[in-house]
């Protein structure tokens, strides 16, 4: 028998459940094959007049058989150039860019698993104990047989210092793993792109965190 | 010391026992989907309490009505259904303007997607999705078509009961939830692999909408009811700072 004791009075949170197959349906349609919404939301996220560097971030997501996940979703969310978020509870003392949101949603290929955002590189955040973050951004990835979304983070190999000081890098023990969040910069007729590939599973296996 | 009226404290640590387990093999496809190694927890910075912000003018008024947002030639066929609820935190305080996404089968089961191949046949005048924002109240509603079950290959003769599929984004990036409803008295309910993939009954029963007979249209629609938690967040009366010269709660 438990000691008596007055219940406290949280609610639980909804249980998960995997997107499934057809998440394009809800989320967007025009990839599951037609057209029903004026206003769709998608992988571009910078506008012509959002301030920053001009970047592209790629790759695909590779289940435990190195086969890429054709049927994933994912969001993204990041801030800005400044290296502040589009949300009140951000109090740094940093510009808005009215022009960019930070967050976009795209899915992979059905045919070759490629996902892509076009965007802006984001500016270093403040992190927790007046610890600076390197730019970063945070990835949230569902799909059939994804129970619960996945949270993960890109960051940048041109930011090596910054990545080096990073508290969230320096909280993974194995050193080893930390690259597998590190985003390779190439340039491609002129354009910047930074390949970001994802291991669900398996010897690479990308770091997920529970945040 | 005056506490302001919208809070942005770190989230509550998520409760993991209620929810599925990453491989669940009973649940065929999560096999070769699941990490295997350990998430690595992380405390929230800024990056996680914060979040996109929707605004109403980005939906269209038809958004949320299922039954007229694809109607071409006529209505779409199956019964008619008001779905509403709340969205909350684990405080059990109302979640405002969070976005919230639903996709679901027609009447016969079918999916408007390029990769259903189920027999039964598209509906015409069905698309099949539809989103809302909430409230000052945290408050959501839909009227769709009830969705039908459909058999997909897992155990050759398993089938899903009806259910629509939820996508919720909140305040903050940490509370983004996708989930689906089902509803009262399915007897598909009992024998689902994915939604058995909850290890906690009282966590099922909270994915079950019952039948709100209040709530629905006389002599037109009946309604079901289906109220979502998303994590809550603690305030930070005596927290280190979270961002440099200022907590998050602000002065
Ligand atoms: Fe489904």
């Amino acid at each position: 028998m438990t000691t008596m004791v007055n219940q406290l009075e949280y609610l639980k949170e909804t249980a998960s459940q995997t997107a499934g197959p057809y998440v394009h349906i809800g989320l967007a349609p025009k990839q599951a094959g037609f057209d029903i919404f004026e206003n769709n939301f998608g992988s571009v996220l910078a506008g012509p007049r959002t301030k920053g560097e001009r970047i592209r971030v790629e790759g695909r997501v590779f289940d435990g058989s190195g086969t890429p996940l054709r049927d994933v979703l994912i969001e993204i969310w990041q801030a800005n150039a400044a290296g502040k978020y589009n949300h009140p509870a951000d109090r740094q003392k940093k510009p808005i860019d009215k022009t960019f949101r930070g967050w976009g949603r795209g899915c992979s290929d059905f045919k070759t698993g490629i996902w892509a955002f076009d965007t802006i590189k984001p500016g270093s955040v403040m992190g927790r104990n007046n610890r600076p973050m390197a730019p970063h951004i945070s990835f949230w990835i569902v799909a059939r047989g994804i129970n619960v979304g996945l949270s993960t983070r890109m960051y940048f190999s041109d930011e090596q210092v910054a990545n080096g000081k990073d508290p969230v890098l320096n909280l993974i023990e194995w050193e080893v793993r930390r690259k597998t969040l590190i985003a390779t910069r190439e340039e491609r007729k002129g354009q910047v792109v930074y390949r970001f590939d994802i291991n669900i599973q398996g010897p690479d296996e990308t770091v997920f965190f529970d945040i | 010391m005056k506490l302001p009226s919208q809070q942005y404290g770190e989230f509550y640590q998520r409760d993991r026992t209620i929810h599925p387990p990453a491989y669940a093999p009973a649940y065929k496809t999560s096999v070769l989907r699941s990490p295997q190694k350990s998430l690595i927890s992380l405390q929230n910075s800024l990056s996680e309490v914060t979040g996109p912000v929707f605004g109403a003018d980005e939906l269209g008024p038809l958004d949320n009505d299922l039954i007229m947002n694809y109607a071409k030639t006529g209505l779409p066929v199956g019964e008619r259904i008001v779905v509403h609820g709340h969205v909350l935190d684990e405080n059990g305080h109302p979640v405002k303007n969070a976005l919230v996404e639903v996709w679901q089968a027609n009447a016969g089961g079918r999916y408007r997607h390029r990769n259903d191949t189920y027999i039964a046949p598209i509906d015409p005048n069905f698309g099949g999705c539809g989103r809302v924002l909430t409230d000052e109240n945290g408050h959501y509603v839909y009227r769709t078509i009830k969705p039908g079950p459909y058999p997909w290959r897992n155990n050759v003769n398993d089938w899903r009961p009806a259910h629509v599929h939820y996508s919720i984004s909140g305040s903050g990036w940490a509370q983004r939830l996708v989930t689906q409803m089902y509803f009262e008295g399915d007897p598909l309910i009992a024998s689902c692999p994915i939604l058995r993939t909850i290890p906690s009954e009282a966590a099922v029963r909270q994915l079950i909408a019952p039948l709100d007979r209040n709530a629905g249209i006389q002599l037109d629609s009946l309604a079901y009811r289906f109220d979502i938690v998303l994590r809550g967040s603690r305030a930070t009366w005596f927290e280190n700072a979270v961002q440099p010269d200022d907590p998050m709660q602000g002065e």
